[in-house]
């Protein structure tokens, strides 16, 4: 095993690229969740982002096309569980995990004919002479403009939840929708809302994976990676900032795992591959055990919602 | 303009009317998606439903693959369903699936070339135990720490797939086979094999155990305190400590039963029709299951008519791409499809739609 | 108290409604309701559970739109299409179950509530305006679930009163509320009447109405049966006119024996969530054909007693005796089946599951004790006459045994899960809130009930915050605040004034806190 092929530079590089799928996704599950609604199906999204962005990539050769059709088709998911949960009232994990299955069925239809292409490359965004530094230049100034769109958003979102009108009222439906109801605020409108950006965020996540992280389409592509998004928003006690944190760690995890794969480490292949499955398990269960009495969930959360008269 | 009235009581007329509407709605929508495709929808709702069960030229072959397919999924579901029922989402069978055929078969490789007739129940045996403790991981960290049971039991599935792949070119790799990944052939050792009981049937010991699963889980959910007090939990988690349920212990139940279930599922699998352990003998059941116990309304007998019927979609759909070349991903598109319609229309067992205006913004009382 | 100034009588109404009905399925909440309320006036809106007073004012608060009649505010037509747009009519409403945010702080709550509120800063600068001028101190800060009931309901009234409202509507404010904190409350609503804001004030208290307001409405079954100055009527003729004939009060017959049934033994227990109540040493002595009165605002640690009493959390060694034996380390079967049973305030979702049947709910606390399993299979047949038995008994109104629980109205589903219990015949009952949100008559027939039991020689604690329904029913009474509980003193003969300092400890904690 050659350890010295590990670069930290393009280490950090690839922890900050590998962690950006993430943090979109989590963001937007953060969101949603803050409003009170449990959406099980971020990896559907996620996957229908991912081969809806590729399509439309490769068929306009625009990325930026791309990210708008992957966060488009996130969305157009997101409708659905929209309309199930808000609308019909049905129970929230089921329509999640169906979201999900069908998000894998409806993504490998639609992906047919492109198994085997190459996307447009998205390309680097010019920071001048800020990717010149040594070092910090190529591990953090290098990156395409996707990466720092999502740091951009946490703190958009942080920014949004905590010092905006908008924000408050969206965490107090979150928090006790009868007394939001009762207060006059439109609890299944925020609740839309909040589900299509999730929607959104998990496409442009979905969209990362396989128009720059892979870059190729492949049916089942994210592997697991939405559910990963979910525990992270756990894992950060519903705090944008802390799911950049976990974000970075999951995403850390995975990369580090890769490069040792690479490097020809002397661990079996598929312990590795385990390994940011185990370590999600590990940290969900450490947080759950430090939060003995009530957790910082929302109140509301996973619960239906319909106005009484 | 329509709106909705909530139902003094859940009614029992459209509780079992509200999966055969959904059936039909996804029928609709799914041959509405086949016409998108550039096919021939009638054609492809035909060949799905019908032709496996009364087209001469493939009935032969299909009709026992109905029972072979829905073997599995029953068995699976009726354990999901316990704990659907109860509140404890267990959504990581597929793992415990895959655990079970691997310690079966791992019980049964052990002992090769045995020729006992001990050898195939224990490895029943050791496949239930497999499952069940795969199950165990979720159980434990949900009660001791209260860790999500969601999410533990569905890492595990990658996790559980990793190990696999780990056991198809390691440990459990045919020493005879060349090299190949894939373990020894299971369905034809004969102390091993889960072979059919009646010739051109499909009928084989996982079907007969998914029958009994069925016949047990209706007696526990009906019949027994065990299953008012799991109902109790699931519809009033609160009423259910009031009755003195602990729920630690219905969550170990719960996962317990529906892990070593969905184990069974896996060694029947992989010594019947799957025949070995290889990359990738496991095809999702743990997951159609999900919506086959939703399609059953969590409901026992439900699911066995459920498990029929999209076993049925899974043999159509594979016909439907070898006859008209819809790809097999349709039909995935198509059964997540339908559980979207059923959770849509189950509004209707609660709540009554009434025509005319709102008299209020906001209806219901 | 009746202060009436010169322009109240020639004052044209600030709200005026007239003919609004309005309907639900099965029940016609309001029935061409008249109602005028005056600027400068105190106006009660009087009537039972259920006679239509929410509904009446969730119209006017824009939360739900009539089917008929109109409103008008100031003459303008008023048909707000939502809260906001009541807020912006001038109207400001003080919900019975507060509308507030447990995780949120005081000023985001307050926030919420308004229309346009104002940058943070300068929010916070006017609640400590508002709530000088009103003696009402809040922190804008705090989170709002570590406060006191009292200091909830400031929360409400302050975020009401920054909308500069002209007419205040509060809905039962004083049910949560000790009689020093009730006070400090009159005060307010007083000088809010002299700067001339019209309050319209919902109750079913009585003496309440008539210290503080200077008209009524009482509203029975949906229609206006009567208006009425209050200072004027008596209390017995107010009651009438909102229940529609007399009350009988229950036939009370002292029954207390020697022996003893149930002893607390210095029973304390940690709070179970973020927002719970703990429990300091509480010790108390429950003889056979005793009823025992716990009083106390809702918060302070009532749900947490009756969950030590039924099981649900298990107290240390030696803290819950019955009979002698301890059972403090066992379940709520274990308890049950052992003669302590339990009826928990939430009837749906805690004493019973909506969607199941009554049949169903039986087993909730009668499986063990009534033998309806064997070996754990359930002998539905003996379930379902057991359940009939206590419809017929209890005379629960419902099609029969497999209706959902659910489908019940409260005051029917209260009398059936009481009835469970009491046709276990249990040595111990002890019951939280008995009649809240019920009918008159149920009420009656609950109470009576609960008597009857202790007369037969079981021992009953009753924890309500209804002093009327304690003082009532029972022998020994006892306050619950802050998890403490003060010492019994026989029922018979106690002051209001009396109770009001039994009550008071939430009012020296809150002094303690506040400097």
């Amino acid at each position: 095993m050659d350890l010295s092929a590990i670069s930290p530079a393009l280490l950090v590089a690839a922890l900050m690229a590998g962690a950006t799928p993430l943090l979109f996704a989590a963001l937007g599950e953060l969101v949603v969740e803050r409003a009170g609604v449990l959406n099980l199906g971020v990896e559907g999204m996620m996957i229908l982002g991912a081969i809806c962005g590729f399509a439309a990539a490769v068929g306009t050769g625009s990325p930026a096309a791309g990210f708008a059709a992957a966060a488009l088709g996130g969305a157009a998911l997101a409708l659905v569980f929209a309309v199930l949960t808000q609308g019909l009232l049905s129970n929230q994990v089921a329509t999640g995990l169906a979201l999900t299955l069908f998000g894998l069925g409806l993504s490998a239809l639609v992906g047919q004919g492109y198994v085997g292409i190459k996307p447009p490359s998205t390309p680097r965004l010019d920071l001048g002479p800020l990717s010149d530094l040594p070092f910090l230049g190529r591990a953090i100034f290098s990156h395409d403009a996707i990466v720092y769109l999502g740091l951009a958003a946490t703190l958009a979102v942080w920014a949004v939840l905590n010092r905006t009108r908008f924000g408050l009222s969206l965490r107090a439906v979150g928090e006790n929708h009868d007394a939001a109801h009762a207060l006059g605020l439109k609890v299944v409108a925020i609740r839309v809302g909040a589900i299509l950006f999730g929607g959104a965020m998990a496409g442009i996540g979905g969209g990362y994976l396989s128009l720059v992280r892979v870059p190729q389409w492949t049916e089942g592509m994210t592997a697991g990676a939405g559910w990963i998004a979910l525990a992270i928003v756990v894992f950060a006690s519903w705090r944008a900032g802390r799911v950049l944190m976990g974000a970075y760690l999951f995403g850390g995890v995975s990369v580090l795992q890769l490069n040792l794969q690479a490097a020809g480490a002397a661990v079996p292949v598929e312990i590795l591959s385990m390994s940011p499955y185990l370590a999600t398990i590990l940290v969900l269960a450490v947080m759950s055990a430090r939060r003995k009495r009530g957790t910082a969930a929302p109140a509301s959360l996973g619960r239906s919602f319909r106005a009484p008269g | 303009m329509i709106r909705l009235v909530r139902r003094p009581q859940p009614s029992r007329a459209w509780a079992w009317a509200t999966p055969l509407l959904a059936v039909a709605l996804t029928v609709l929508a799914g041959g509405l998606m086949f016409a998108l495709l550039g096919k021939d929808p009638v054609a492809a709702i035909r060949t799905i439903f019908l032709d496996p069960l009364f087209n001469p030229q493939y009935a032969a072959y299909a009709r026992p693959q109905l029972l072979v397919k829905a073997g599995p999924l029953i068995l699976i579901a009726v354990g999901l369903a316990l704990g659907f029922r109860a509140g404890v989402w267990n959504i990581g069978a597929e793992g415990q699936y895959i655990l079970g055929a691997l310690c079966g078969a791992g019980a049964g490789l052990a002992l090769y070339p045995m020729e006992a007739w001990f050898l195939f129940p224990l490895m029943v045996v050791a496949g239930a135990l497999g499952g069940w403790a795969w199950a165990m991981i979720p159980a434990i960290l949900k009660t001791r720490f209260n860790t999500n049971e969601i999410l533990v039991s569905l890492l595990l599935v990658y996790v559980a797939e990793n190990l696999l792949a780990s056991m198809a070119v390691g440990l459990l790799r045919n020493p005879e086979g060349g090299g190949f990944p894939g373990s020894r052939n299971l369905s034809q050792w004969d102390a091993a094999a889960n072979r059919e009981l009646v010739a051109g049937t499909g009928l084989h010991w996982g079907v007969v155990a998914a029958l009994i699963a069925v016949i047990m889980a209706y007696v526990l959910l009906h019949r027994h305190i065990t299953g008012v007090h799991l109902r109790l939990a699931g519809s009033a988690p609160r009423a259910a400590r009031f009755a003195g349920v602990d729920p630690n212990r219905l969550v170990i139940l719960c996962l317990g039963l529906s892990g070593a279930l969905a184990g069974l599922a896996g060694i029947f699998e992989v010594t019947g029709p799957a025949g070995q352990i290889s990359i990738d003998f496991n095809t999702g059941y743990g997951f159609t299951a999900i919506i086959v116990a939703f399609l059953g309304r969590l409901h026992p007998v439900g699911i066995l008519l459920a498990g029929l019927l999209m076993a049925l979609t899974y043999i159509g759909g594979e016909l439907a791409s070898f006859t008209l070349g819809i790809p097999v991903a349709a039909i995935q598109a198509f059964q997540g499809m339908l559980l979207f319609f059923l959770l849509g229309v189950d509004i209707l067992t609660h709540y009554r739609p009434v025509a005319g205006r709102d008299p209020g913004r906001v209806a219901g009382t | 108290m009746t202060e009436r100034r010169e322009d109240d009588r020639v004052a044209a109404p600030l709200l005026q409604i007239e003919g609004v009905t309005k309907a639900y399925p099965g029940v016609v909440a309001n029935d061409g309701v008249d109602l005028s309320v005056r600027p400068g006036e105190i106006h009660a809106l009087l009537g039972e559970n259920g006679a239509g007073k929410s509904t009446l004012v969730k119209m006017i608060f824009g939360l739900v739109a009539p089917d008929s009649g109109t409103m008008r505010i100031d003459g303008a037509r008023h048909a707000p299409a939502s809260p906001q747009a009541a807020r912006a009519a001038g109207i400001g409403m003080v919900f019975q179950h507060f509308s507030l945010f447990e995780a949120l702080d005081v000023a985001e709550n307050v926030a919420l509530g308004m229309s346009d509120p104002p940058p943070r800063r300068a929010l916070a600068r006017r609640i400590a305006e508002v709530s000088r001028a009103y003696g009402l101190p809040l922190d804008p800060g705090r989170i709002v679930g570590d406060l006191s009931a009292g200091e909830r309901q400031r929360i409400e009234i302050v975020r009401a009163l920054l909308g500069r409202p002209r007419l205040l509507i509060m809905d039962e404010p004083t049910s949560v509320l000790t009689p020093r904190e009730v006070e400090i409350l009159f005060a307010t609503l007083r000088q809010l009447r002299a700067e001339g804001v019209a309050i319209l004030y919902i109750s079913h208290k009585l003496e309440e109405i008539r210290a503080l307001c200077d008209r009524a409405t009482i509203l029975r079954g949906g229609r206006v049966v009567a208006t009425s100055t209050p200072a004027l009527d008596s209390a017995a003729r107010l009651a009438e006119l909102m229940v529609g004939h007399r009350l009988e009060a229950p036939a009370r017959a002292g029954t207390a024996q020697e022996a003893v049934a149930l002893e607390l033994d210095r029973l304390s227990l940690p709070p179970a969530h973020a927002f719970g109540t703990a429990l300091h040493d509480i010790s108390l002595t429950l003889h056979r054909g005793e009823v025992l009165g716990i009083g106390g605002v809702a918060g302070n640690g009532q749900d947490e007693l009756l969950a030590a009493l039924s099981g649900e959390r298990l107290a240390p060694r030696g803290s819950v005796t019955l009979d002698g034996a301890d059972v403090s380390r066992r379940g709520p079967a274990a308890r049950r089946r052992l003669g302590l049973s339990v009826a928990p305030e939430e009837r749906l979702g805690h004493a019973a599951a909506p969607d199941m049947s009554l049949t169903e709910n039986a087993l909730v606390t009668a499986a063990a004790g009534q033998r309806l399993t064997r070996w754990g299979f359930v002998d539905w047949r003996a379930t379902r006459a057991f359940a009939a038995r206590v419809i017929e008994r209890f005379d629960v109104r419902t099609r029969g045994p497999g209706t959902a629980a659910g489908a019940l109205s409260g005051g029917n589903l209260q009398k059936y899960v009481i009835g469970r219990e009491i046709a276990q015949a249990p040595r111990v009952l002890a019951v939280n809130q008995p009649t809240w949100g019920v009918d008159a008559a149920a009420a009656a027939r609950i109470r009576q009930s609960l008597l009857d039991l202790a007369a037969e020689g079981a021992g009953v604690i009753v924890i309500s915050q209804d002093l009327d329904e304690l003082m009532e029913l029972s022998d020994r009474f006892a306050a619950l605040n802050g998890g403490r509980l003060s010492p019994f003193r026989p029922a018979p003969g106690l002051s209001m004034e009396e109770i009001g300092l039994m009550l008071g400890g939430a009012d020296e904690r809150e002094a303690a806190r506040a400097s």
